[in-house]
């Protein structure tokens, strides 16, 4: 359809382009735009998504109305990318799995004739599996809790100061950027028995635990540490979800008489619901990569007792051991693991229309 | 960014009013004293690790047992040659992890801007599973795929495919390992790159590209003098995130290099167990090779970021 005003064409697109990128540049004072166009998306992929469930268009309709909207003309964009990512990612599962059937070990290649589950019977009964698999939760779970409750109170206090934010919020964030092999590195000295900082100061009341090598203390010095890498990261998260939060809200709040406590408690926390989400995820990446904290820590494949995870434990059977087939089978026992948390996400995610 | 939390605005607009935000949340001094206080405790609990390092990097010995850890090296305790010795065991290690960081950041990047501008472009439906393929590839834990990595490195023959490359200066077989990081760390790097510019294009894709289309501009036209110029502070964000991913990754490399003693070693895998020996841990070299190893990621945050956490908090995660 031509439209019918006889304006210059490439005139709009300029125009149109010129308000878009005012829209889109860092630091503009005016977020109600892109709260509107969050609106306007959430609004739109629910109403689309619900649409979805009840339509009953026909296959050609379907496959008429991906053409109309470019599915053909978008194909040499993802289809590259995604064939290289699913190969690599996909592909790899798979063939894990089918690895982990098997009972390849030493230098032989895999026998894929015969398939069966035993490396997962024999693992399920291993108590190292069972300590494994426990330190993995309690470590996932404290790390997680911990940087969330230090990252929202590092963000609320710093949502109240106006001097010096970008000085505090950076200096939190430097541990951020160092590699997990630094952190242990750091850690390593700073548990160290005898000139270490922490039993410098626990030196004063006569104490010089052994943070590393005591199976009762190590879970906790790890937790410690990877805490201090990552709450930095949570609380930049939960400071920009702080900041777009309308001020009438807190002015509402206030108005009720409600105490300051309350008030974060009441009306802020629960608006921060994405920006929960956010930080999850990269918590969640991080956890998943505590082996090259534990590696780094100790050195070696096999960390202290009480602080093997399942992370080290899969890589020391496959590759201390070289115990491939066992390896794998620990190997699809995480990913299971994962994807208990990924398919409530996504799925949340898609209620939301976020996805 | 609101103005009521930069300082630089609030100075600006000096003779401005504050607004009743401002009252409401700063309304008493000695809070504010208290809540500087407490910042600064907590600045001390983020700092003191990096600060007990960096005085101890400097440190001899002797003097390392002899002061307390967090304190500045006494007199004759101090000492560069933790650095020197630390440069010379990592300098190897420092070029591997640039040849491999650099391509595979920029190209995961790449693809992922490229794949997320696709995806923008089709229907609804279409996108869901493709998109929930991508966003769960985020979230695979390494593990998983390593045993038949390994497989399929060494089923590759990578060093005859390049062989001509070797012919040229600067190039030596042994980099083939690195060719295989830079490959694998570009195809585990796409998911969260595409995640992160998909959030960022749906908020674009509607109008733009509708109203570059009428001017018949075609699907890669449209990307290259539209999409791509808009997606800059996007380009910042995941460049960072991405760089500081694959310079600190340890895993990959330990499993495809081998070891620390391979010429074609990152510098993540030097640093493990640098300093250690059986009459102990030298504490001052370790130091030392813990900061040249963060240095690049370090400088990166200090110069970027500001611009990362504004990143951050207009793109979602």
């Amino acid at each position: 359809m031509p439209s019918p005003d006889r304006t210059d064409p490439h005139e709009t697109v300029r125009s149109r382009l010129r308000g878009l990128a005012e829209r889109l540049t860092p630091g503009s004072d005016d977020r109600s735009s892109d709260d509107d166009a969050r609106a306007v998306r959430t609004d739109g992929g629910t109403t689309v998504s619900g649409g979805s469930g009840s339509t009953a268009t026909s296959q050609g309709g379907w496959l008429r109305s991906l053409r109309k909207s470019g599915f053909v003309s978008s194909l040499p964009f993802w289809l590259p990318p995604f064939l290289l990512m699913g190969l690599f990612v996909y592909g790899a599962i798979g063939w894990n799995f089918l690895i982990s059937l098997t009972d390849m070990e030493g230098f032989g290649d895999p026998e894929y004739s015969s398939l069966d589950f035993e490396q997962y019977t024999e693992l399920f009964a291993s108590q190292t599996f069972i300590d494994a698999a426990r330190n993995t939760f309690v470590l996932l779970v404290a790390f997680t809790i911990l940087c969330i409750v230090l990252g929202l109170v590092l963000a609320i206090l710093l949502d109240r100061t106006i001097r010096f934010q970008n000085t505090f919020r950076t200096l939190y964030l430097l541990p951020f950027s160092l590699s997990f092999v630094v952190t242990a590195q750091l850690w390593s000295w700073m548990y160290d028995i005898e000139n270490g900082i922490v039993n410098s100061i626990l030196g004063v009341v006569g104490l010089q635990p052994d943070w590393i090598g005591n199976p009762q203390l190590v879970l906790g010095a790890v937790i410690f540490a990877l805490v201090w890498q990552f709450s930095g990261y949570t609380m930049v998260v939960f400071l920009a979800g702080l900041q777009t939060i309308p001020d009438e809200h807190f002015e509402a709040a206030r108005i009720d008489g409600a105490s300051t406590v309350k008030m974060y408690w009441r009306v802020i926390v629960p608006q921060l619901r994405g920006s929960m989400i956010s930080a999850l995820v990269v918590l969640m990446i991080a956890a998943l990569k505590a082996f090259d904290f534990l590696y780094a820590l100790f050195g070696q494949y096999r960390p202290a007792a009480g602080a093997d995870i399942l992370a080290t434990f899969m890589v020391r059977e496959a590759y201390s051991n070289q115990n491939w087939a066992y390896g794998s089978a620990i190997a699809i026992v995480l990913y299971v693991l994962a994807l208990l948390v990924v398919i409530p996400y996504l799925y949340s995610q898609y209620r939301r229309g976020e996805l | 960014m609101t103005d009521r939390n930069d300082g630089t605005t609030m100075t600006d607009g000096g003779t401005a009013t504050p607004s009743t935000l401002d009252s409401v949340r700063d309304s008493i001094s000695w809070w504010r004293i208290a809540l500087y206080a407490a910042l600064t405790v907590i600045g001390v609990y983020f700092l003191i690790p990096i600060e007990a390092g960096l005085v101890t990097s400097f440190k001899t010995g002797e003097s390392v047992i002899r002061t307390a850890p967090y304190a500045p090296p006494g007199p004759g305790g101090f000492t560069l040659d933790n650095w020197t010795g630390a440069f010379d065991a990592l300098a190897p290690g420092l070029v591997n992890s640039l040849i491999m960081t650099i391509p595979a950041t920029v190209l995961g990047a790449l693809f992922g801007s490229l794949a997320a501008y696709g995806l923008t472009q089709i229907s609804w439906r279409g996108q869901i599973p493709i998109l929930a393929l991508f966003v769960a590839g985020v979230f695979i834990p390494y593990q998983a795929v390593l045993v038949p990595l390994s497989q399929f490195w060494s089923m590759i023959p990578l060093e005859e495919l390049l062989s001509p490359l070797w012919a040229l200066p600067f190039f030596h077989p042994y980099q083939t390992d690195l060719v295989e990081l830079i490959v694998t760390h570009t195809a585990y790097g796409i998911p969260i790159c595409t995640v992160l510019f998909r959030g960022y294009y749906v908020g674009l894709s509607e109008e733009m590209i509708e109203a570059a289309r009428l001017d018949g501009a075609s699907a890669f036209g449209i990307y290259r003098r539209v999409v791509l110029p808009l997606s800059a502070p996007m380009f910042a964000v995941t460049l960072i995130y991405q760089f500081t991913q694959i310079w600190n990754e340890l895993l990959f490399a330990l499993i495809l290099i081998g070891g620390a003693g391979s010429p074609a070693a990152p510098v993540t895998l030097s640093l493990v167990g640098l300093g250690a020996s059986l009459e102990g841990i030298d504490f001052g070299l370790r130091m030392a090779g813990a900061f040249l190893t963060a240095l690049p990621t370090l400088l990166v945050f200090i110069i970027f970021g500001d611009q990362f956490a504004r990143g951050v908090a207009g793109g979602g995660t």
